[in-house]
């Protein structure tokens, strides 16, 4: 795909950073993709965005990319996200985060940011396993699958995170998949355009380790597995229940406005500065 | 009073509320924070004054994300600061020890209370003394100043900003409980005659800019997200570009740069306070609120004709290793007060080698250590 990789290119630190550390067939250097191809469809200016990042596979994504970008702590890209975007409310800040870093050990500052309502875009890459320290079980690894750590089967269930988020108050919540990826692109752009939290869960796969310990295949017969689950929302409602069981909905599953906090923050300032003013 | 411009302001305020003003006054305009006793006043006085001139406050969900935040604001480029105390201060080292390996000015204010865990929250105690040397994982060098009174609130909290920018690291303000409590009057200066220090901009284009540039002074320019330098900030080992770096000679050169950013700084850094030092031969050496009460026993055993005197560390990290070797040399007797079981002892006795009797004074059991005990263990021990 030429037309792709051309403008993926631009916005790479070739110079610097190449060979990346993710495994050929690995899910994110395809929504590293998509994330830089809707920057550029949006037209936004590199010096303006911010990549932020935790800890974990998907997470070394900002080193790659020639923006501003902040390789964090375990589970608090959104965090120090908070501080960025509060500080200077001009800049466009997206997060990158995987399932463990998102939702275990991050798992409190993911519920408050969706709560909070900041202008951040975040990116959940959920692979439904800790990928860089080995296949460990993760808090989206599904009932009865293999990790590493639970090599007699999860006897946890995983988290829906969309709900988690819808729950916890994001106004925007979407789903794609590697397989999909110019939708995936397409919700990438919406999720950046929208005022307030913004998620997009990206379904990937991790063949070397989630796949392998589970006889999923190999990254193909993964990604095949994403084409064959996928139900759009906008023909949910045509398919019967019954087939909707072992599938997940993708699309723009929530999208509802709630004031940002940066904007009502300008509100405090103008309040505090003038306490007599009106309004 | 004076009438005019050089009128000096007068107030009668907590050292909490001295340590929010101070900030100010710094030029902080990014707090976020989570309650905690004693600490709160400076986040509630801070959430009511920084909208005021400009600045923006947060609460956070917990001191973890709150000093993530702090890092995040300096990175974008505003000063920036917490405020807790124990339980939060140890939430908060795994982002101190961030703020050291990417090298982020900021500023933590630690107002002790007694522990471990959850231990005493309205009682004073100076028992993280240590954890501010060494409170996170992995090799660094640390900056923490101790103030003893309302006005040094005030004006260490602005010297631990200009620190913090000066050598692009997180700077620890060790207060305690009744430092942050008690209120005494205090002369504000003119804000004209505060002495301000910024972090230094790149001067070079962007493409030649390394955000930890190695040079001779051994603290890098620091860009801020959004003016067009585009660099990588991590808490992986790194090169001067900030990309991962697993290659010896540049984690040497990175650890290197975070020791002799300090330790080639120690005269700039290093602040001792000494009283009646001149001719003492017994010395009581304590920080914070205990320097008050040491003050005042030095003053009893002068009148008592003992040649005692008193050294006051108002930088507790980087320790005084040299001014002590230098007057320890004159000394029979060194009493070490403070509010633990011994921790800074331990420091004085690495520095003392032999050279005079050190003596231990520990107070924990939530209260003051008083002058009239210090006065007793110089007499005991002379």
């Amino acid at each position: 795909m030429p037309i792709f990789s051309e403008v993926t290119h631009k916005y790479l630190r070739t110079k610097k950073k190449f060979p990346n550390v993710w495994c050929a067939g690995c899910g994110i250097g395809t929504v590293m993709g998509a994330i830089i191809r809707a920057i550029d469809n949006l037209k936004l200016s590199r010096d303006e965005v911010v990549m932020i990042s935790g800890i974990g596979c998907s997470s070394r994504m900002p080193v790659y990319v020639d923006f501003n970008t902040l390789h964090t702590t375990h589970g608090r890209p959104l965090g120090y996200a908070t501080g960025v975007k509060l500080a200077k409310p001009s800049l466009k800040v997206i997060v990158i985060t995987g399932d463990g870093d998102a939702l275990a050990i991050g798992g409190n500052h993911f519920i408050h940011s969706c709560r909070r309502n900041i202008d951040i875009t975040t990116i959940l890459i959920n692979n439904s396993t800790y990928g860089m320290t080995g296949g460990q079980v993760a808090p989206t690894t599904p009932f009865m699958k293999i990790g590493t750590t639970a090599p007699y089967g999860n006897r946890e269930r995983g988290f829906d995170i969309a709900k988690l988020a819808i729950a916890a108050g994001a106004p925007f919540v979407a789903r794609g998949t590697v397989y999909h990826m110019v939708q995936l692109q397409k919700l990438v752009e919406q999720a950046i355009l929208k005022k307030g939290f913004s998620l997009v869960e990206v379904i990937s796969q991790c063949h070397t380790l989630y796949g392998r310990l589970n006889k999923e295949g190999g990254a193909v017969e993964m990604m095949k597995w994403q084409r064959d689950h996928a139900i759009p929302i906008s023909a949910a409602g045509k398919v019967p229940p019954e087939k909707l069981r072992d599938k997940f909905l993708t699309g723009v599953l929530w999208d509802i406005d709630f004031p940002e906090y940066c904007e009502e923050y300008d509100k405090v300032i103008a309040q505090a500065q003038n306490p007599e003013g009106q309004g | 009073m004076k009438k005019g411009t050089m009128e000096i302001q007068e107030k009668l305020i907590q050292g909490n509320r001295a340590c929010a003003e101070g900030a100010i006054a710094a030029g902080c305009r990014f707090f976020a924070g989570y309650p905690i006793t004693p600490s709160t006043e400076i986040a509630e006085i801070l959430a009511a004054e920084l909208p005021k001139v400009g600045g923006k406050f947060i609460q956070m969900e917990d001191e973890i994300a709150s000093l993530a935040a702090v890092i995040g604001a300096s990175v974008a480029g505003v000063k920036s600061m917490t405020a807790t105390s124990g339980p939060g201060f140890s939430l908060m080292q795994e982002h101190i020890g961030y703020a050291y390996m990417a090298e982020v000015p900021c500023v933590i204010i630690n107002v002790q209370r007694g522990g471990p865990s959850t231990g005493l929250p309205t009682k004073v105690a100076q028992a993280d003394t240590m954890q501010a040397r060494w409170g996170t994982h992995g090799d660094y060098f640390a900056i923490a100043v101790a103030p003893s009174s309302v006005a040094e609130c005030f004006d260490f909290t602005i010297r631990a900003f200009n620190l913090a920018e000066k050598y692009r690291t997180p700077v620890i303000v060790l207060a305690d409980e009744v430092v942050g409590h008690m209120r005494e009057k205090i002369a504000l200066p003119d804000p004209d005659e505060i002495r301000i220090t910024n972090r230094i901009k790149p001067t070079v284009p962007p493409e030649w800019y390394q955000h930890f540039e190695i040079n001779p002074h051994f603290v890098s320019p620091m860009a801020s997200f959004g003016e067009g330098y585009r660099f990588n900030v991590t808490g992986l080992m790194h090169d001067p570009f900030g990309f991962p770096t697993e290659k010896s000679e540049e984690i040497k050169q990175k650890l290197d740069k975070l020791k002799n950013k300090i330790m080639h700084n120690l005269n700039d850094i290093i602040q001792v306070r000494q009283e009646f030092m001149e001719d003492a031969t017994i010395a009581v050496f304590a920080y914070g609120i205990v320097a008050r009460a040491a003050r005042e026993a030095v003053r009893m055993a002068r009148e008592k004709r003992i040649k005692a005197g008193l050294i006051q560390p108002l930088t507790i990290w980087p320790f005084p290793d040299a001014y002590l070797e230098h007057i320890l040399e004159q000394l029979d007797l060194m009493v070490v007060a403070e509010l633990n079981q011994g921790q800074l002892i331990g420091e004085v006795m690495r520095v003392n080698r032999g050279k005079t009797r050190v003596r231990g004074l520990n107070r924990y059991d939530s209260e003051l250590i008083t002058p009239d005990q210090i006065f007793e263990k110089i007499r005991e021990e002379k």
